[in-house]
């Protein structure tokens, strides 16, 4: 069979599934869907292996060089002559390994969710949701052209709504929920308007066309940078614009407030969603449009590189004192993200700069692994432990061997302890960050001993710590649901950093060396080891001095625990300013001048008819004031500004 | 020109005259005091009319250019026309318990009549007449619950400034004529000069019929009259006359200003800036769903200045397809708040709370509409929205665009307060499952898929595209 039909089988299936556990009804048992959502991703799984063995082995390769392939393209929307939005599946080397990852990932998920949400009232709408979202997420990373994306974005949007409002019941999940879809409905309008810009400058929303006319001198690119607003031009607005979305969706710096609140949705969700697929989705952006930004914008490229690695910073200072593991694991995911979108921002365009595009992906594809792993690992914990809080873990080495040895893996991993999957990538990353920008680059080498800091934190408050209890029962026994999915990813993590990766995904589709120097990898991976120690030597027994630390830090650790009071100037900026400047003086407005002035000559009118003669010709009276000095004002307005 | 063809031309405000004779013959035989026979009779036919809006038209001008007709006009007709199918189907429950029923329809279709005349004018005398034949019947509308005071009030209100609001009208169309001679759209657009009078003339006209749409700051009335007025009425107002209003507003200002094109670009810019502030401000607080809909009609209002401040083809096409989009959702969400309503009398947003749980049907068709208005993908409305941005982007203003941004995303807030009202919200009390009839039932499907499946047809707006305007 031809490949092009395993794509659009890839895409499809998973809407499928979620039809018909949607719409099913009662009819159908909760087993029943259950098995129709693992499967139809295992078959998806198999698929998407067999289109990326094809793709990077067979026929992709052309001359040596990795070309853009589309599959299935009609079009859609005729807009006017010259411009159309068309319907198609692109088939390249990013979005192959963005089906892998989120094939892979989605199955792990869908199997785990099998024993965590056992006994759930409505397993079936969670599987339905899960399908929803898998097949936006792949509708996202397969679409043609910019257009297309930003529909598949916005679907992911609300079935991540859905799946982490799932326990609806919950105050805190429903906030979250909402939360994280307005902050980031708030980014993607600016991505929408970043769209209209490219849209309408280059007369095209095709990704291949939209890239070639504005890396090339043109009518298109001229139009674009000819003209300017606020001093920038056109084209920088529209990208900066378009990255904001990107930052909406991968949570960067100031636009990251809703991710660690979207943990209230259920674990597995959280490993999915907030882990390795759709937070990744504005990397995968900037990726997509990699090309318009580092040779058409590369002020705009150098901004991402910065908000990135400060991002990247940020959080995994934050991630220092949080006691949730969740909300630990959250800031660890932001300070990745951070990672590959720095990555980004220190490549550049032609050979021997666009090493931080290949180690952007690379990254990407690995913390997909053992992100996933440490969250499904956490939920393991929670399941057996019903707490999120680290000072109800402890010692559960003996009674969940399998969750310690994968969550040990796979701190290692992001620690970038060599020879797990995170050293090479994150190697690869430092690497491209000392050649293109050597600040960025001291920043990321102190954020990755945090990491390996706050991870070993993490594992030790929940495996160790407390003495091991001789009488627990085994946690994981029968547990075969949760714990194949784990041993899966765990392979995945310590394997994933092997594959030659350059030779398969670079910015110009020519392979690529992604070579591992044993100087320059002595200093990150000593600074790695030093976290781990340190955490070792904190959190390995119960002891004082992580309450001294803390007290030393004063401030400073309070500081982190808030979060740094972000959520604070939100909440400041939206209900004192917003609200309180506008919403409610508009409000009292309309409650006590208009509403009120009928309730009052309402109340005391007798006489039907003269009530609503008085009451007309006081009220009215304001009304047609008002129209007679909008329309005054407008005259003089006009008088003045074209006479 | 031969008089047949002209009368060919006349089409659409034939069937209509029609069908008012018919009314009074039906009055006039008693055949009105069942009326439960007497509506179908009049569904029947306003089904039969909208069918036959889709027969083939000629182009054209009839009476000396005082009456025209052409494929947008056409298009436009049939939209209003599908909007009075849909609002007579839904308001079937009120009318029959009414027992005003002929007056109803007479008063619904001189008022439709009015607005057609406006839609084909091509003077500036014939647009006036029609103003006012679409005007006063809406007033009696507005006052047909004659036995609750706000209706009456509605009524009075709606009157009275209409008057004044005609009177300004009146006024610019004086000094317009002070300033060209002559008062047919051909010569206007042709010898009309940018100087003081016909500014002063173009702003007067307009904040006529910105009045018409309720555009902030001419919008007083509308809260109040939508509250006040029978659903069936406001939904007449909100859809029907707000979406002509829409129509030939467009046309005046394309057709019959297009000298000083620069000139309303700019007072549209500030009034649509205004409107869709305003409007999404005062949504924000609103209990009554009936004053919520009546502000949040302004901002959307509002987003449909900013497309047509494009001022070229592309801003009609989008323009047209948005108000079709505009009432299918709107048509959706008065259609409910009136079967819910009927039954309990109960028309607050906080009595919505937990509809999920007793009305789910309901609910989940609302939903649909709220999230077409709020201009949410996959919904039509998002496309809707999207067209208007971009022929707004035409113009090049990006002040006005950001402004729309920010407000895209208030009327978002606005909108999901709604749908967190129907399923996370707890109820304050039960509402009881309302089982609206098999006429409410055909509107909700009918505007349902509508919303639904013009997301995935892109066919339409091509269509409208290829029409002469």
């Amino acid at each position: 069979m031809n490949s092009d039909i395993y794509i659009l089988l890839i895409l499809l299936l998973p809407l499928l599934s979620f039809l018909f556990i949607g719409l099913s009804g009662r009819k159908l048992s909760t087993g029943m869907a259950v098995s129709v959502g693992c499967l139809t991703l295992i078959t998806t799984l198999i698929f998407s292996i067999a289109v990326a063995f094809d793709y990077f082995f067979v026929k992709g390769s052309v001359g040596g060089v990795y070309a853009p392939q589309i599959v299935a393209r009609f079009e859609w929307l005729r807009f006017s002559p010259g411009m159309s939005i068309d319907l198609g599946l692109i088939v390249d080397p990013i979005s192959v390994m963005m089906l892998l990852v989120i094939t892979c990932i989605s199955t792990m998920v869908n199997i785990f969710s099998i024993g965590y949400m056992k006994g759930e009232e409505r397993l079936k709408s969670y599987y339905a949701y899960l399908s929803l979202f898998t097949f936006s997420m792949l509708g996202l990373v397969l679409s043609i052209n910019i257009f297309q994306m930003y529909i598949f974005w916005e679907l992911v949007g609300i079935s991540s709504f859905l799946l982490i409002g799932f326990f609806f019941n919950k105050p805190s999940a429903i906030a979250a929920a909402k939360k994280a879809f307005i902050v980031t409905r708030f980014a993607d309008f600016g991505f929408l308007i970043g769209i209209l810009i490219l849209g309408t400058g280059a007369k095209t929303f095709d990704f291949l066309t939209l890239i070639d006319r504005l890396t090339h001198p043109g009518v298109a690119l001229d139009s674009l940078t000819g003209s300017g607003f606020l001093g920038m031009s056109c084209l920088t607005w529209a990208l900066i614009l378009v990255f904001m979305g990107g930052a909406g969706k991968s949570a960067m710096f100031p636009l990251h407030i809703w991710l660690p609140d979207a943990m209230e949705g259920p674990t597995p969700v959280s490993a999915l969603i907030h882990a390795a697929t759709m937070v990744v989705a504005g990397v995968f952006l900037v990726a997509r449009l990699f090309p318009i930004y580092s040779i058409s914008a590369p002020e705009v490229l150098q901004g991402i590189a910065y908000i990135g690695s400060f991002t990247a910073l940020f959080s995994a200072l934050i991630a220092c004192a949080q006691t949730d593991i969740k909300k630990v694991l959250a800031y660890s995911t932001i300070s990745q993200i951070g990672f590959m979108m720095f990555a980004l921002g220190v490549a550049g365009w032609g050979e021997g700069h666009d090493e931080g595009f290949t180690a952007s992906m690379f990254h990407l594809f690995t913390h997909a692994f053992f992100k996933a792993l440490l969250f499904l690992c956490a939920g393991s914990v929670i399941h057996a432990v019903h707490s999120n809080e680290m000072k109800d873990m402890g010692g559960l080495r003996k009674s969940m061997p399998i969750t310690h040895i994968t969550f040990l893996l796979a701190c290692l991993a992001i620690a970038g302890i060599p020879p797990f999957s995170g050293f090479f990538s994150k190697e690869a990353i430092l690497s491209a960050a000392a050649h293109g920008n050597p600040p960025v680059f001291y920043v990321g080498l102190f954020t990755s001993a945090l990491t390996s800091f706050y991870m070993f934190r993490l594992y030790f408050s929940i495996f160790w710590s407390k003495p091991v209890d001789a009488h627990a029962h085994n946690h994981e026994k029968g547990q075969w649901a949760m714990n194949i999915p784990l041993i899966l990813l765990a392979i995945g993590a310590v394997l994933a950093g092997l594959i030659p990766f350059g030779k398969y995904v670079s910015a110009t589709g020519k392979a690529i060396e992604l070579p591992i120097h044993v100087m320059f990898s002595v200093l990150p991976v000593c600074l790695g080891l030093g976290g781990i120690l340190v955490a070792a030597f904190m959190y390995k027994k119960q002891n004082e001095i992580p309450q001294k630390v803390t007290k030393l830090l004063g401030n400073f650790y309070e500081a982190a625990y808030k979060k740094f009071f972000i959520d604070e100037i939100y909440l400041f900026l939206t209900h004192k300013v917003i609200f309180n400047l506008i919403g409610r003086p508009a409000a009292w407005f309309d409650r006590n001048v208009v509403d009120g002035m009928i309730q009052r000559t309402g109340s005391t009118s007798v006489n039907t008819s003269n009530a609503i003669k008085n009451l007309q010709s006081g009220k009215l009276q304001g009304y047609t004031m008002y129209f007679l000095g909008g329309v005054i004002v407008l005259v003089v307005l006009i008088l003045i500004k074209f006479l | 020109m031969m008089i047949n063809e002209s009368l060919l031309l006349l089409r659409y405000e034939g069937i209509i005259v029609f069908m008012i004779f018919v009314l009074f013959v039906l009055n006039l035989t008693d055949f009105d005091k069942k009326p439960s026979r007497f509506l179908n009779v009049v569904n029947a036919m306003l089904f039969i009319n909208f069918i036959a809006g889709f027969l083939p038209m000629p182009e054209g001008s009839a009476f000396q250019g005082f009456f025209r007709s052409s494929g947008i006009i056409a298009l436009e007709k049939n939209v209003l026309n599908l909007g009075i199918l849909l609002i007579s189907l839904s308001g079937y429950n009120w009318v029959a318990k009414s027992r005003k029923a002929v007056e109803y329809y007479i008063l619904l279709l001189s008022s439709l009549l009015g607005l057609f005349v406006m839609l084909s004018s091509g003077h500036i005398l014939v647009l006036y007449l029609g103003l006012e034949l679409s005007s006063l019947p809406m007033a009696a509308l507005a006052a047909l619950n004659t036995n609750s005071q706000k209706s009456s009030e509605a009524g009075v209100k709606y009157i009275l400034s209409s008057a004044f609001s005609t009177g300004v009208t009146l006024f610019g169309i004086s000094l317009l004529y002070g300033a060209v001679g002559d008062l047919s759209f051909q010569s206007i657009s042709q010898h009309l000069q940018p100087n003081a009078l016909s500014l002063m003339a173009c702003i007067f006209m307009l904040s006529g019929f910105a009045f018409k749409v309720s555009v902030v700051p001419f919008h007083f009335w509308t809260a109040d009259v939508y509250e006040g007025a029978p659903t069936s009425v406001s939904n007449f107002y909100a859809v029907i006359s707000k979406g002509a209003g829409i129509f030939v507003l467009m046309t005046v200002l394309y057709s019959l200003f297009k000298n000083i094109t620069e000139i309303w670009l700019y007072t549209i810019s500030i009034l649509a800036a205004l409107s869709m502030t305003i409007g999404n401000l005062f949504a924000l607080r609103q209990n009554n769903f009936k004053r919520f809909l009546a502000f949040s009609s302004i901002a959307q209002v509002g987003f449909v200045l900013v497309g047509i401040t494009s001022a070229s083809k592309v801003g009609i096409d989008s323009v047209i397809y948005f108000v079709i989009i505009y009432l299918l959702s709107n048509v959706v969400l008065f259609s409910v708040i009136e079967a819910i309503s009927d039954k309990t009398g109960k028309e607050k947003i906080s009595d919505l709370k937990g509809l999920y749980k007793t009305n789910p049907l309901f609910s989940i068709v609302m939903t649909i509409a709220l999230f077409s208005l709020a201009g949410v993908p996959p919904t039509a409305g998002f496309f809707g929205k999207f067209f208007l941005l971009t022929s707004g982007m035409g113009a090049g203003s990006y002040i006005l665009i950001g402004i729309t941004a920010i407000n895209l995303v208030l009327s978002l807030y606005n909108y999901l307060r709604i749908v967190k009202a129907f399923f996370i919200d707890k109820e304050e009390a039960e509402m009881p499952l309302v089982k609206g009839n098999w006429q409410t039932s055909l509107v909700l499907l009918a505007c349902g898929c509508g919303i639904l499946v013009l997301t995935f047809a892109g066919g339409l707006y091509h269509f409208i595209d290829t029409l002469n305007f």
